[in-house]
């Protein structure tokens, strides 16, 4: 274990600390169907942490469970420093979690400055009547938060587009958006929920490069799904798999990729 | 894209034609054509203030609420018969009561509720307070006035109260544009209304801000309910006029503050020059139908109105 740890640390060149989130023993069922059956794993700091796994093996159920969106019936999620039978999204928003979205979920109708600012939202700390009437505290309040917005939408270089409503850019454009506004949150840990389904070659690189880049640069923590296995294996540092709900690998990307459980999962077995 | 904005401007071009051919048919005096012109802005703005609380509620929470128009006739009727600010605790009990056990569920769900509120309301209200019309005086100047009387002949007769009605609709406009575009709780309320989990994800809290939705729409009622009810008297015909609220949003778009306002204001214009220079062909009565016919108009062709979102699926 303690070697396992230390390989980690050494082949990004990066310093992954303490555990920072972990759950244990997660079981979610919606009815009958059991999404989540005793699922447990821990994320360090500054680790780009990927789970992964086929269709239905409920990876984004975990990571709303990590959210809050959903409560599990069973386990508990350790985070900060505290314990917690469930999150709820808006103490997970306020304690730096922060997430994307596997189908966009933008808000569409809204500039990406506003997108963003709105990421922003709970940093708000003005009252309504002065931000109405930009006075004051409210005036440099929003220029501080206008001039930290600005610097993410330099980092994901979507400044061509600050002023475009959301719904009218293209795909993987939106993605970065949707990226960014999360950044803006300046979160400890960001949910990534496939950064990059339905995206060809050069956004994949494109979304690799700056996921890297936020890792290294504001030192955030990463929890990632992905379905591009190749792409698992070069950005994360571990990774989990589920099948089934069910965990049944957890380890480097290498120790993963040669795991019989999970070539078993992926390519199936004769039965 | 050039189709729709051509569309936009050849309907603005055709309302522009539209209005002005009875002076150009000769069969309009300038001054009287200027008086019906004034007439039918005015209650325009009445259609307005009641379209405004149905956008707001739509835009922040995708609910049509059909109760708005109950709303208005209800505050006007609390603040008859009891001169207290009612109609905000009632938007809140509304939210508590009805919608928010009702989250998440599906808009004709919640549609069918506000069905049911509207209904609810006006018997509710019928109970407590009877059926007869009230007048309601908050001191707004009755007498009409006379202008220009040296540049047409006999001049043109201007409503006072309805000038007051126009400033007071005008103010409240530009307080809620600057609360949307610049507040930070504005920008939560769009973020709400395009997403809800979105929303909630980075940290908005949607029951709040839901709250905070139907106390301003409930606020709205209430001015609305005023100045309606003190130019017509409170009674429940009231709620009947109300209705025209919703051709008005179906012109202007759903989702559109700005919307509310010019589709009321085409919506009385409209309708009052066509019953004046159009009604003795048909043999009157255009006034009633006019709002319905131009919303089914632009169902057909423009089905998101002239300000709404345009939703471009992807597929």
């Amino acid at each position: 274990m303690d070697l396992d740890e230390a390989r980690v640390a050494d082949s990004a060149g990066r310093k992954v600390g303490e555990v920072v989130l972990a759950v244990d023993g997660i079981s979610l069922a919606f009815g009958g169907v059991k999404a989540l059956t005793d699922v447990g794993f821990d994320v360090r700091e500054h680790e780009i942490r990927a789970i992964i796994g086929p269709n239905g093996a409920g990876k984004s159920s975990m990571l709303n469970v990590i959210n809050g969106v959903y409560r599990p019936q069973q386990g508990s999620i350790r985070y900060g420093g505290r314990t917690f039978a469930a999150m709820d999204p808006h103490h997970a928003a306020a304690h730096g979690i922060a997430r994307t979205f596997q189908s966009l979920a933008l808000f569409k109708g809204m500039s990406v400055l506003d997108n963003m600012l709105a990421g922003r939202a709970l940093m708000m700390k003005c009252n309504v009547l002065l931000q109405a009437l930009r006075v004051g505290p409210a005036l440099r309040e929003e220029i501080v938060h206008r001039r930290r917005v600005e610097e993410i939408i330099d980092f994901l270089e979507i400044q061509h587009v600050r002023k475009t409503p959301v719904g009218r850019l293209p795909y993987g454009l939106q993605k970065r958006v949707d990226l960014g506004r999360a950044l803006a949150a300046e979160p400890r840990v960001l949910l990534l929920d496939e950064p990059m389904a339905g995206m060809n070659v050069e956004e994949k690189q494109d979304m690799s490069r700056f996921i890297l880049d936020v890792n290294d640069e504001f030192g955030t923590t990463i929890v990632l799904i992905e379905h591009d296995m190749g792409v698992v294996m070069d950005l994360s540092d571990r990774v989990v798999v589920l099948d089934y709900g069910r965990k049944i690998a957890d380890g480097t990307p290498d120790e993963v990729r040669t795991s019989q459980a999970v070539i078993d999962a992926y390519l199936g077995v004769k039965h | 894209m050039v189709t729709t904005r051509n569309l936009t401007v050849a309907f603005f071009v055709l309302l522009v034609a539209g209005a002005i051919s009875p002076m150009v048919a000769g069969k309009a005096q300038v001054g009287q054509w200027l008086e019906v012109v004034l007439g039918g802005l005015m209650s325009g703005v009445l259609y307005s203030l009641v379209a405004l609380g149905l956008v707001l509620i739509f835009k922040a929470s995708g609910v049509f609420n059909f109760a708005q128009g109950s709303m208005v006739l209800f505050a006007a009727l609390s603040l008859v018969r009891l001169y207290e600010k009612l109609p905000l605790a009632l938007a809140w009990v509304v939210e508590r009561l009805v919608l928010r056990p009702l989250v998440n569920q599906e808009g004709i769900v919640l549609f069918m509720a506000t069905l049911g509120i509207a209904y609810f309301l006006d018997g509710f209200g019928q109970i407590v307070w009877g059926n007869d019309v009230y007048t309601l005086d908050v001191g707004m100047p009755k007498e009409p006035k006379i202008l220009f009387e040296n540049v047409f002949e006999g001049g043109i007769l201007v409503n006072m109260e309805d000038v007051i009605a126009a400033i007071i609709a005008a103010l409240l406009v530009a307080g809620l544009a600057l609360f949307f575009q610049k507040t930070g709780t504005g920008r939560a309320l769009r973020a709400v209304a395009d997403d809800h989990q979105a929303a909630q994800s980075i940290g908005i809290p949607l029951n709040r801000i839901w709250v905070i939705v139907w106390a301003v729409a409930g606020l709205v009622a209430l001015v609305a309910g005023v100045v309606w009810g003190s130019k017509l008297g409170v009674q429940f015909s009231l709620q009947q006029v109300a209705l025209k609220a919703l051709p008005v949003v179906i012109l202007g778009g759903f989702t559109s503050v700005p919307g509310a306002i010019v589709g009321g204001l085409i919506i009385g214009l409209g309708e009052k020059l066509s019953e004046v220079y159009l009604g003795p062909l048909f043999g009157g009565g255009i006034e009633n139908w006019f709002a319905y016919v131009l919303a089914l108009v632009f169902l057909l062709f423009r089905p998101e109105g002239l300000f709404g979102e345009r939703h471009i699926d992807r597929v």
